[in-house]
């Protein structure tokens, strides 16, 4: 019984948005139109609720002392002055939440995706291995992409930058227009499993 | 000291904080870390206040105009019981926003989804394969193979044998070949972003010092 409603209230949203793409008259236009920023602002409170968890994670790190608890005062400081800056000043140019958004965040942000430069190469040295034919054209494309990146490439042999570009437009893009095609087929295939209520284990219960 | 400098001196340390994991596991990478976690909490909080609390929720529940919407109260209720969810007692609330979250969102991907990531890329497949030069011709037929061989691959209802199998080893070739090129292409953006992080270090923070030190610059 508890999961009958949240069931119907899935049903009913989900027919309503299909509809709506099917069927743009009224009142199915009105319904849809105001269901789709219904979800932005429902879905927008997980924000709220991730940022609280965080919050209550550490603060029981620090309560019950456990393991770089010493380190989770710099991450509830940290979000509180984003957030106490947005809200009193506002978010505009030049104001202290876009300050610590230009000198902090987005330089952090830069260089932890930067590190993961160092880290996918070390992965890779250890994990790719010209084994069989097709790991050799794996590795292959790699290196033909990666060097057409640079100006090396080019001088090399000037035929390796276009190398890259009829990888990256041919081949690539077959590869991920099947991966895209198969993806899209599950999506299609799970929305109506969620939508009928087959698929129920978001809400906790079983499949 | 302006604020300029300052700026410039605190996206400098944190980013030596992070670099600084490349020897180690050390105390000055996680301070960075939980900075940019809590940090990176406060600024999608603001950012989801700013861009869809107050535009969406907000200022349709109270138009310019003046007055009060009524309608608008029922998704800031289905919000709280969201956040229900911090509550045990009462968390069995946020199954009806989780019911609303994904039933809007299984409808609306659905079509989205069918529309650009199917039927666009099946239209887009649809080539000719006997205009244009001799590269073009062989480019074509490669995508239309690859696509068509990589669809059969994914397909798992049959078992991969017979002509079946072999275009499904046609199907592996190229998915190899793409997951190659998208290996390089991303190992290639993260050192582009490398590089910018090298730059600043180099052209922005260092010449700061000797300013600082009054020698001159």
């Amino acid at each position: 019984m508890r999961l009958v409603i949240p069931l119907a209230i899935t049903f009913v949203t989900g027919m309503i948005m299909v509809l709506h793409f099917f069927v743009p008259h009224q009142p199915i236009k009105f319904l849809g139109d105001n269901l789709q920023e219904w979800y932005m602002i429902v879905a927008s409170a997980a924000i709220f609720l991730g940022a609280l968890n965080l919050m209550h994670v550490h603060l029981r790190k620090i309560k019950l002392k456990l393991k770089n608890w010493k380190y989770s005062p710099i991450t509830i400081i940290g979000f509180l002055l984003m957030l106490v800056t947005g809200l009193i000043y506002g978010v505009t140019e030049g104001k202290p939440f876009d300050f610590m958004f230009m000198n902090l965040v987005a330089p952090m942000g830069a260089t932890m995706f930067s590190l993961l430069a160092f880290f996918v190469a070390s992965a890779a040295f250890r994990a790719f291995r010209a084994s069989n034919w097709r790991a050799t054209l794996l590795l292959t494309a790699a290196f033909i992409v990666m060097l057409g990146q640079v100006p090396i490439g080019a001088m090399i042999w000037d035929k390796i930058p276009l190398a890259k570009v009829w990888l990256m437009s041919i081949p690539n893009t077959a590869g991920q227009r099947a991966v895209m095609i198969g993806a899209a087929m599950g999506v299609v295939s799970t929305s109506l499993r969620m939508i009928f209520g087959i698929e129920r284990s978001y809400l906790g219960g079983t499949d | 000291m302006n604020w300029e400098i300052l700026g410039i001196w605190l996206g400098a340390l944190v980013t030596l904080c992070l670099y600084s994991f490349l020897y180690r596991d050390n105390p000055f990478y996680k301070f960075a870390e939980h900075l940019f976690v809590g940090m990176s909490a406060g600024y999608w909080v603001i950012y989801t206040i700013e861009n869809v609390l107050k535009p969406n929720w907000w200022q349709q529940m109270f138009p310019e105009g003046g007055g009060f919407n009524w309608v608008w109260v029922i998704p800031g209720i289905f919000a709280l019981f969201m956040l229900a969810r911090i509550i045990p007692k009462i968390a069995g609330l946020s199954r009806m926003a989780l019911g609303m979250i994904i039933g809007a969102g299984a409808g609306l991907n659905m079509v989205a989804f069918f529309q650009t990531n199917a039927m666009a890329q099946v239209k887009g497949t649809i080539l000719s394969l006997s205009s244009g030069g001799v590269w073009d011709i062989f480019s074509n037929i490669v995508l239309v193979v690859g696509v068509v061989s990589g669809l059969v691959y994914f397909f798992f209802s049959k078992a991969h044998t017979g002509i079946f199998g072999k275009a499904a080893n046609v199907g592996i070739t190229i998915l190899m070949i793409a997951f190659g090129a998208s290996f390089g292409y991303t190992i290639m953006a993260r050192i582009s972003l490398l590089i910018g992080r090298c730059q600043f270090l180099l052209e922005d923070w260092l010449p700061t010092i000797p300013r600082l030190l009054g020698l001159g610059g």
